[in-house]
């Protein structure tokens, strides 16, 4: 790594090495900035987990989740771990100019995070399904005497912070997935991400939110669109680390939301 | 996507779209920011002109918007402050002068990331739309006041201008958010990465290092926004209860249960308070490169500057609970917020005393932009005294809710970051233009503006002792405070005539624009990068060569140098004493 850092000192992308200062912390100028912006979501996220613990220490915070959220939360960390795994391999093959190999690691990394993705879609909706739910959600028709139910009136803070953090979370990662395609596929990626909302969108009945929430692929696709109509250039190991960065980050955020929010609120 | 070294390369752009309109050079979108800003602060202004017209005459049908309802006179005071503390003080001193000097100082070709920085003065320009757009919404503006309290700002049904209006406002803020972040990350990367060989961080100028700690400043407290805001949204719109108790609203019951306000006070001045160093550093930055150069000295204790700077800036975030003394904080707290509270005067005086030591025993040059950097120290004293009685919180408690808060604030963070603004106007203007403004109109202009200033927001500290609550629209039915009505009056006075001399301004900026003057390559003998260069400078700053730095930027009167001040591109000379 570090005479990879070296060799971008004297690219420096700044025209003829040698005019200009060295970079302060001898990093390229898009991995300093993503490190700046990396430093800035921490504090956007700071921000949820203290208003998630600030409600948390004045309430008494219910402990519903069973076997069966665990189980699942455990997947989809597992999904996350996997996909940082082989973002590190996408890197590596990256730095080897070996782009054939590049563009597989990361297309594997887009699997595990659309599976993360789905896991957690389908979470939602078997909570939401449960009774755990938002007043502004759409209502299932009948029911509502579960534990969720009962903690949706007693507790709102628990409904409140357990979707608006995840729902934070899970479109920091819809991002990265995004992020990738076009890291690694550039323009083809628009129709195959177009084909997705299309297809999620219709196969996704209207009483569930996510047939609204798909919506966010959509305003992806128009920003992708305009980052490669006004970049067209190709990827190179550059961009792969800095996506990494990015991707890195979304999973160690998990890595805080799994165990506030899931572990310290399982069933005894 | 593109590594600097092609997005550097970029060409001049033809055609009017790309050169003027969505262009990547730094320099027209550091102009695009100007305007917006100065669209922003008539609008500001003029909402603050019917708030004092209503003040003194509550029952008077005004031209143009007729009789101000109590619940207007809300409405006008939120978009006031929101406006004029986001879209102006926020957006002219570090998107606008930032964005055109920072990459020439550093002797830089563009910003880091221009494609960034263009999208981030079209996502502003977005959300000052967005702002406007809640004035002619149904039920109107909001009235929560540019801090947003909840429950007030939480709920939809809690006034007329609570439903659509501050739906409008916290999107609004929500974008402008995303636009400064992606401005100061691009700030702090052109920074550490693209200065040019010699320019060591300790020969930054001034104002370079304002900008870069501004940056920093914006990039941690803009993302807590953002987060308050987003769960501001929810509770207005998903009907979740992070910051609404329960409440009885127009006598009907709310859904909302357990949440605490005072979670949004917390989250909201954890951005607030650097938000007032987002908006005064620029304005000590610029101020210091003026009076060094203008005094024709270097900079009193440059080191101590950019520590007192970097002090501020850190402190900063660890004082945001003086803004809440009045919710019933513990005393321990409320202590620790104290003292640290107090702690941002050491720095404070630092540079204070440094600015008068470049000044003591100079041969000042009174022009225009001097005469502004002086009026900026002289508001930055007086603004600031009244910082230490408000951070101490038994003394807070009775004057929170006064005018003495409002007089306090408007001198340090309003007036004087705008001051530091006519300060950097006047003397960049030959620069960005290339034509001289007006001397004699910008005197006037300064005389002016500063006598009606401190006419304005003086007597608001002695209207705060003597208890005249602020936020109220009518003070003719309360008795006590009637006999405190020539004060108002006095007060609407100063600032009709002030707004009106902000004509003079305005005037003398758009005929000189076209008719001042020709500007030379360096007008004012100043020292640092941007002087070297042609006026206005070229597409790529510096026409194809890369400027190398061998001095600070401060040289003046340097002994056995052929002129009285050494520019950073000289020959090396010995340093003159920092």
């Amino acid at each position: 790594m570090a005479d990879a850092t070296l060799q971008h000192n004297a690219a420096a992308a700044h025209g003829v090495a040698g005019e200009y200062e060295a970079p302060l912390f001898g990093a390229y100028s898009k991995k300093v900035g993503m490190w700046l912006f990396l430093a800035s979501d921490s504090l956007t996220f700071g921000a949820l987990l203290f208003a998630f613990s600030y409600n948390r220490i004045y309430t008494a915070w219910p402990t519903p989740f069973g076997k069966e959220s665990i189980i699942n939360a455990t997947i989809m960390t597992a999904c996350l771990l996997s996909s940082s795994l082989t973002m590190v391999m996408a890197v590596f093959a990256a730095q080897r100019h070996d782009s054939s190999k590049t563009r597989l690691w990361l297309l594997a990394t887009m699997v595990f995070g659309t599976a993360f993705i789905v896991l957690h879609g389908m979470e939602w909706t078997h909570l939401i399904h449960e009774g755990l739910s938002l007043p502004a959600f759409p209502k299932p028709a009948g029911q509502l005497d579960t534990e969720y139910a009962k903690i949706s009136k007693g507790v709102p803070q628990f409904a409140a912070t357990f979707f608006g953090l995840t729902a934070m979370h899970m479109l920091h990662v819809t991002i990265g997935v995004i992020y990738l395609g076009v890291v690694a596929l550039r323009k083809w990626f628009l129709p195959i991400l177009g084909v997705i909302y299309i297809g999620a969108y219709f196969a996704i009945p209207a009483d569930n939110v996510f047939h609204y929430a798909v919506h966010a692929l959509l305003i992806g696709l128009i920003v992708s669109a305009v980052i490669l109509f006004l970049k067209p250039k190709d990827y190179d190991a550059h961009d792969v680390e800095v996506s990494g960065l990015y991707w890195h980050f979304v999973d160690l955020v998990w890595m805080f939301i799994f165990p506030l929010v899931y572990l310290m609120s399982t069933k005894i | 996507m593109a590594t600097s070294a092609t997005a550097h390369a970029h060409a001049g752009p033809q055609g009017f779209i790309r050169k003027y309109i969505f262009s990547l050079d730094h320099k027209v979108i550091g102009i695009q920011y100007f305007f917006l800003a100065l669209t922003a602060v008539f609008v500001g202004m003029f909402l603050s002109l019917l708030m004092r017209i209503h003040l003194i005459a509550p029952l008077a049908s005004l031209p143009l918007v007729g009789e101000i309802k109590p619940e207007t006179y809300l409405s006008l005071l939120t978009m006031h402050g929101t406006i004029m503390v986001f879209f102006v003080l926020t957006t002219a001193p570090q998107g606008g002068f930032g964005n055109y000097f920072l990459p020439i100082q550093i002797g830089a070709p563009d910003m880091a990331f221009p494609v960034l920085n263009m999208l981030s003065f079209w996502t502003t320009f977005v959300g000052f739309v967005v702002i406007i757009a809640a004035f002619f919404v149904q039920g109107g503006a909001p009235l929560h006041g540019w801090t947003g309290y909840p429950p007030l700002s939480a709920v939809q049904s809690a006034g007329p201008g609570e439903g659509l209006g501050a739906d409008l406002w916290i999107t609004s803020i929500a974008i402008f958010c995303l636009a400064s972040l992606m401005g100061a990350l691009n700030f702090l990367t052109t920074t550490l990465d693209m200065r040019a060989k010699g320019m060591t961080m300790m020969r930054m100028p001034l104002t370079v290092w304002s900008w870069f700690i501004t940056a920093i400043l914006g990039l941690l407290a803009f993302g807590v926004l953002l987060s308050a805001g987003i769960l501001l949204l929810m509770d207005r719109n998903l009907g979740t209860s992070f910051y609404v108790p329960q409440i009885i609203v127009n006598g009907q019951i709310m859904l909302h249960k357990g949440g605490s306000p005072l979670l949004w006070q917390h989250l909201f001045w954890f951005f607030g308070h650097p938000e007032v160093y987002i908006a005064i550093l620029p304005g000590m930055g610029v101020t210091s490169q003026i009076l060094s150069t203008f005094s024709r000295k270097p900079i009193f204790g440059y080191k101590a500057m950019v520590y007192a700077m970097l002090a501020i800036g850190f402190f900063g975030f660890m004082v945001w609970g003086h803004h809440m003394f009045m919710s019933g904080m513990s005393p321990y707290s409320a202590f620790a917020f104290s003292l640290l509270t107090m702690c941002i005067g050491v720095p404070s005086a630092i540079k204070t005393f440094n600015w008068l030591g470049t000044m003591y025993k100079a041969r000042i040059r009174f022009q225009t932009p001097m005469l502004y950097a002086i009026g900026f120290v002289s508001l930055f004293v007086s603004g600031g005294l009244s910082g230490p009685f408000l951070a101490q919180p038994v003394l807070d408690i009775q004057l929170h809710d006064t005018y003495f808060v409002v007089g306090h604030f408007h001198l340090i963070m309003g007036v004087a970051a705008i001051f530091g603004m006519f300060a950097a106007t006047y003397y960049w203007f030959p620069k960005m233009f290339g034509r001289m403004m007006n001397e004699s109109w910008g005197r006037i202009h300064f005389f002016i503006t500063l006598i009606g200033t401190y006419a304005i927001f003086m007597p608001m500290h002695y209207l705060g002792m003597a208890g005249g609550t602020r936020r109220y629209s009518q003070y003719t039915e309360v008795a006590y405070l009637q006999k405190l009505m020539p004060i108002h009056q006095f007060m609407t006075y100063a600032a009709i005539i002030t707004i009106a001399a902000q004509f003079i301004f305005v005037i003398n900026l758009f005929w000189s624009m076209f008719k001042g003057p020709k500007a030379s390559d360096n007008p004012w003998e100043a020292t640092t990068l941007e002087w070297i260069t042609a006026t206005p400078p070229p597409h790529d700053n510096f026409g194809g060569v890369t400027p190398v730095v061998h001095n600070g930027p401060y040289e003046y009167g340097v002994p056995g140098a052929a002129r009285d001040f050494v520019m950073q591109t000289d020959p090396p000379v010995a340093s003159s004493g920092h």
